[in-house]
């Protein structure tokens, strides 16, 4: 080989550009607008709420997530002393919506394995609807509904829960009062996030691979066998990130909770008993005689379940895509 | 029903040789004849259809078709696309039936009885009829091992040594070697042909009596197609094969009877069967002569 042998010239990498016509420059203009419009909105919120909350944060520091106090008293020199902490509420939220969702998830994912390898077809049509229909349900009608029907029969319901398992803490019951408690709470919020459970649930179900199925089959696999080992391992991560968005709402929910709850500044983990929070209810039940300082404290709860609500999502997208990635 | 005479009559002039010409088409005739004089063998007296017909709708894919796969043998499926022969393949293990609105009329038969008898438990069937489909489908959630086992799981079978029966099956399957090391990985970092010897591995956990491949090769490479061919010659000694292939080569190296099928535009119909040599060499029909010679399809 010659050592004059000119050497490899590569070129630069060339930009490539399209020019778009003017009319697809507009359209591509209002698409965006709109998309952004959405973002937009949910961070003009966020800055109004924390603006407005912004002296409680301020006055009340990390206490206002940590105590479990909410009060405005004057001193005797007719200062006002407030004291707003969010504890009791927070808990109350995430123990109703556990509640509702150790009811609801099972609920949903058997009515979305019936809909999708059981109900034959024209059931199945009728039945989507209806669950869809519930999600559609106006909150105060569940509210309406929880109050004067639900509630007489999950207080008998509690009672026998109370009798038989009372010796676990969170069954017990102090006194003996079962109206209004987080358990009719959570019954109640369990009713209104199964159809967003069921309607994940039965859409990843319906996409398993059918050459999985037939695989499970052909082995001899039972319908139910074939589900587990099939259709489950499939869909858990749907079913999860279903519940996610379920939780979301549940955690949000207001005119409902406020129906059937007694609201009660006490953290208190015995969902049987007639105590509990939630911070959305908290605020409408708060709003109407709130002075002006406490109004402060009433928009700083509602950025705080803005932010809960905001992780739950989050962390439902990231459950919903590594599922997609991994299990499949 | 001159084909399932011929086929008998084969066979016994073929066992009659039987000393003569060791070959494996003459052991399958012995092994044969043997279950015929004796009355029964260990594996059965094979499947056999009767007078199959398939719908999809009112779609007629499938017209009358018979076969006589005798216990022991390799029949090979062959015929251009769209000839029915998958949707034959399915019949015979009810497989068909799970695509919507879709009928079937006609007998199938395991060693004499009539699968699509009513009252008949169909997962009992299917695990006496195995499947290996086209594409390979292990099941992702489950590491290697667990997938081989699945079958015995999803049957809810007692096996004494779980152990044993991975290995023997793996080895079986041609896969043990390039596995054993790693049984406890997903199924899903196997390369396509891997993953098919996995299929096959799990179908045969259940102990079949019969294994129907659905094109089993089409989507693998050429070394794993010939690792698969050699699968089936081992497997061919201990159960009965049907295999639906498009490559006739692999019809005649695998395999000991061979049916054509053809669609003329109407339903598919299984034109000729007999042993896969002379299927190869000297066709009765016109029309397989034609597509074995590579004329048309």
């Amino acid at each position: 080989m010659s050592i004059d042998t000119p050497a490899k010239v590569i070129p630069a990498a060339r930009k490539i550009t399209t020019k778009p016509r003017v009319s697809d420059q507009i359209f591509r203009g209002i698409v965006t607008a709109f998309s952004f419009s959405a973002l937009l909105i949910l961070s003009l919120i966020a800055i109004f709420l924390l603006l407005k909350g912004f002296t409680t944060f301020k006055e009340q520091g990390l206490g206002f997530i940590t105590h479990f106090e909410w009060s405005v008293t004057q001193d005797e020199a007719g200062k006002e002393v407030a004291v707003f902490g969010l504890q009791a509420m927070l808990i109350g939220t995430v123990v109703i919506s556990f509640v509702a969702l150790v009811i609801a998830v099972p609920l949903s994912v058997l009515t979305a394995l019936f809909l999708t390898f059981y109900a034959p077809e024209r059931v199945k049509k009728v039945l989507v609807t209806i669950v869809d229909l519930m999600a559609a349900f106006p909150s105060i009608l569940y509210g309406l509904w929880g109050f004067f029907v639900l509630m007489p029969m999950a207080e008998y319901w509690a009672k026998l829960i109370q009798k038989w398992l009372g010796w676990i803490y969170i069954f017990d019951v102090p006194q003996g009062v079962y109206s209004r408690s987080p358990f009719i709470a959570g019954i109640v919020l369990s009713v209104m996030i199964i159809p967003i459970i069921t309607s994940v649930s039965r859409e990843v179900f319906s996409q398993t691979p059918l050459d999985r199925i037939q695989a499970a089959y052909a082995l001899g696999a039972t319908k139910w066998g074939m589900i587990r080992a099939v259709v489950l391992p499939f869909g858990a991560g749907g079913v999860v990130g279903g519940s996610m968005l379920g939780l979301g709402r549940a955690f949000g929910e207001t005119v409902a909770v406020y129906s059937v709850l007694n609201i009660v500044f006490r953290t208190n983990f015995q969902i049987l008993f007639t105590q509990g929070g939630n911070v959305a209810s908290m605020i409408i039940q708060k709003w109407g005689e709130a002075g002006k300082t406490e109004i402060s404290a009433l928009m700083a709860a509602g950025l705080v379940l803005f932010i809960l609500t905001l992780i739950v999502n989050f962390f439902a997208n990231f459950v919903v895509t590594r599922a997609v990635k991994s299990g499949r | 029903m001159d084909k399932s005479s011929q086929i008998t009559q084969n066979g016994t002039l073929m066992s009659e040789n039987q000393n003569t010409t060791p070959s494996s088409l003459s052991d399958v005739a012995a092994k044969r004849a043997e279950a015929k004089v004796a009355g029964t063998s260990p594996l059965g007296t094979g499947l056999e259809a009767r007078g199959v017909h398939a719908w999809f709708d009112k779609h007629h894919a499938l017209e009358d078709v018979s076969l006589d796969f005798s216990a022991g043998t390799v029949t090979a499926l062959i015929g251009p696309s769209g000839c029915g022969k998958s949707t034959f393949i399915r019949t015979l293990n009810r497989m068909h039936e799970f695509i919507p609105r879709t009928s079937m009329a006609g007998q199938v038969l395991l060693d004499g009885k009539d699968i699509y008898e009513p009252g008949i438990d169909v997962t009992k069937i299917r695990l006496q009829i195995g499947m290996v489909f086209q594409k390979p489908n292990p099941f992702p959630s489950m590491t290697i091992g667990e997938n081989v086992l699945s079958g015995i799981k999803l049957a809810q079978l007692k096996v004494e040594n779980n152990e044993d029966l991975l290995e023997e099956c793996l080895t079986r399957a041609g896969l043990w070697t390039e596995v054993k090391d790693r049984l406890s990985a997903h199924a899903g970092g196997l390369s396509g042909g891997q993953q098919q010897r996995l299929c096959i591995a799990r179908a045969l956990a259940v102990k079949p009596k019969v294994l129907l491949m659905d094109e089993p090769c089409s989507a693998l490479d050429p070394g794993s197609t010939l690792r698969i061919e050699e699968t089936i010659s081992q497997l061919s000694k201990s159960m009965t094969i049907v295999i639906v292939t498009h490559n006739m080569q692999q019809a005649a190296r695998v395999s000991d009877y061979t049916a054509f099928f053809l669609s003329d535009g109407g339903p598919g119909q299984m034109i000729e069967v007999g042993p896969t040599n002379e299927i190869f060499s000297r066709p009765r029909d016109e029309r397989t002569e034609n597509y074995v010679t590579g004329r048309f399809g």
